[in-house]
């Protein structure tokens, strides 16, 4: 059985903190880059603009892109035949945001508890979820989630009978809705089937696909590019000023589900969608 | 690229007059920062008749909780925050002569009324453009309730602090407008 110690995990958590934050992922550079060419309104276009010259100045410097650094969500593959040394591993994830925030310079955005609200000054504890895969790898993923956009999401419990065409009115209208709050151009997770929290979990995930990436199947493929016609046509535009540029991509994942219901969420992330990983190989324990 | 015009704080009710919704603004001169909490000490010294950390008339306000500084930074990334949470006591501060926030995101009925009233203007600052916006912040320096980190109120001096008119002192809400004009559903 191969192992991996968690001061590795330490070190890869606290390394993926930083990075998320400071460095915007290349495929919503493209995304800005494209809506440039596309974008009619002048405000939406001196937005779009500003957004890519802050993303610059992020990652030249060094230094967050967006002033909230989000609640740590991390997404954690453990290879099933893997062993991890020396610790806790949800102490060590823990311990990975404690020093990104701290050393990174990052905002401590956590409350310790959501009625009293006293800050816990470190940033933990993260959002983790666990997946088992086979192998013997460790697989880390980092997606740092503010607020601003994260209050605007949803979830309907539709009745069957709303149908693809219910399901795609309440995405409509949780966007619409939403207005200028989540800092749009904005990336639409959208999570259909399962129960209740399995919909949001995969409207969460859908979050972590490449912008430009389209579901593999075609059938959902083409709600996705429907979906994203119809945002567009709401006229929110960048930062909410107007314009054609309202959403970047709609990303949609399904799940079966019961035959009394079909769950639909939506998790709506920001321009600043950021989410960075890395595979640990195990090592042979000695 | 749409037309700039500058302003420099105070923020007096004649050069409100000058501005409206669509408004392409470089704000220069001393603003302060607040948010949720802060908003809602300074109301409660209000209610007490305690002193507010700083005379309201004719200043701006922008709804900013920075990151930690680097060493050799003036402040860090200091984009706007929701504005929305701070409309239970915008319209207690407007009327104290409050005559500019800038934040993002969709204000209440309430505060709009307050503008028109007392004669405000709403600016939206580019949400997420922490890194950006930190570039316009010439200094910065806390002032009131160091207790509450990155909510505590700051006194920064910004120059060309790029922001838009969002809601003028009549009202008009380029949240609406704008969207009304490339809406095609
Ligand atoms: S919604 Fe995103 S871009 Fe906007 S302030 Fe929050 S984290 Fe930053």
């Amino acid at each position: 059985m191969k192992e991996i110690h968690v001061d590795e995990i330490i070190s890869a958590i606290r390394t993926l903190c930083m990075e998320a934050n400071y460095n915007l992922s290349s495929d919503i550079m493209t995304g800005f880059q494209s809506a440039l060419k596309s974008e009619s309104s002048p405000l939406g276009l001196e937005v779009l603009e500003r957004l890519i010259e802050n993303a610059d100045i992020a990652h030249k410097e060094q230094v967050p892109m967006c002033q909230d650094t989000g609640m740590a969500v991390l997404f954690v593959e453990i290879g099933q035949d893997l062993h991890i040394a020396g610790g806790n591993l949800t102490d060590a994830l823990n311990e990975g945001v404690r020093q990104g925030y701290e050393q990174g310079f990052l905002r401590k955005s956590v409350v310790k508890d959501p009625f009293d609200r006293v800050n816990t000054g470190d940033n933990t504890p993260a959002i983790i979820h666990y997946d088992i895969v086979p192998g013997e790898a460790l697989r880390l993923i980092v997606a740092p989630k503010g607020f601003g956009s994260e209050n605007m999401g949803g979830l309907k419990m539709c009745k069957p009978s709303e149908g693809l065409a219910g399901a795609m009115d309440f995405v409509v209208d949780t966007v619409d809705r939403a207005g200028g709050n989540p800092c749009p151009p904005i990336i639409v997770g959208v999570g259909v089937g399962g129960t209740m929290e399995k919909s949001t979990f995969l409207a969460k995930k859908a979050l972590l696909r490449e912008v430009g990436i389209h579901n593999q199947d075609e059938r959902l493929a083409n709600i996705e590019k429907e979906l994203l016609e119809r945002i567009n046509r709401l006229g929110i535009g960048p930062q909410g000023f107007g314009g054609l540029t309202t959403a970047l991509a709609v990303n949609l994942e399904v799940y079966p589900t019961h035959i009394a219901g079909m769950p639909v969420s939506v998790n709506i992330g920001c321009h600043a969608t950021r989410h960075k990983e890395i595979t640990l190989q195990g090592r042979e324990s000695k | 690229m749409s037309d700039v015009k500058r302003i420099e704080t105070p923020l007096t009710q004649e050069k409100l007059k000058t501005l409206k919704a669509g408004d392409n603004v470089l704000l220069s001169g001393v603003i302060y920062t607040g948010r949720d909490a802060a908003h809602k000490k300074m109301v409660e010294a209000l209610e007490q008749g305690l002193e507010l950390p700083f005379a309201m008339k004719d200043q701006v306000i922008y709804f900013v909780g920075p990151t930690p500084a680097k060493e050799g930074q003036v402040i860090g990334s200091a984009g706007p925050t929701t504005s929305g949470r701070m409309d239970a006591y915008s319209p207690k501060l407007i009327a104290q002569g409050l005559t500019g926030m800038i934040g993002k995101g969709l204000r209440s009925p309430e505060v709009i009324d307050a503008m028109k009233e007392h004669g405000a203007v709403y600016f939206g600052a580019i949400g997420g453009a922490g890194a950006l916006i930190a570039k316009r912040i010439v200094s910065a320096e806390v002032i009131a309730y160091p207790e509450l980190g990155p909510e505590a109120v700051r006194r920064l001096v910004v120059k060309d602090f790029p922001a838009i008119v969002i809601i003028d002192q009549e009202g008009t809400n380029l949240y609406e407008s704008g969207k009304a004009r490339y809406r095609t559903v």
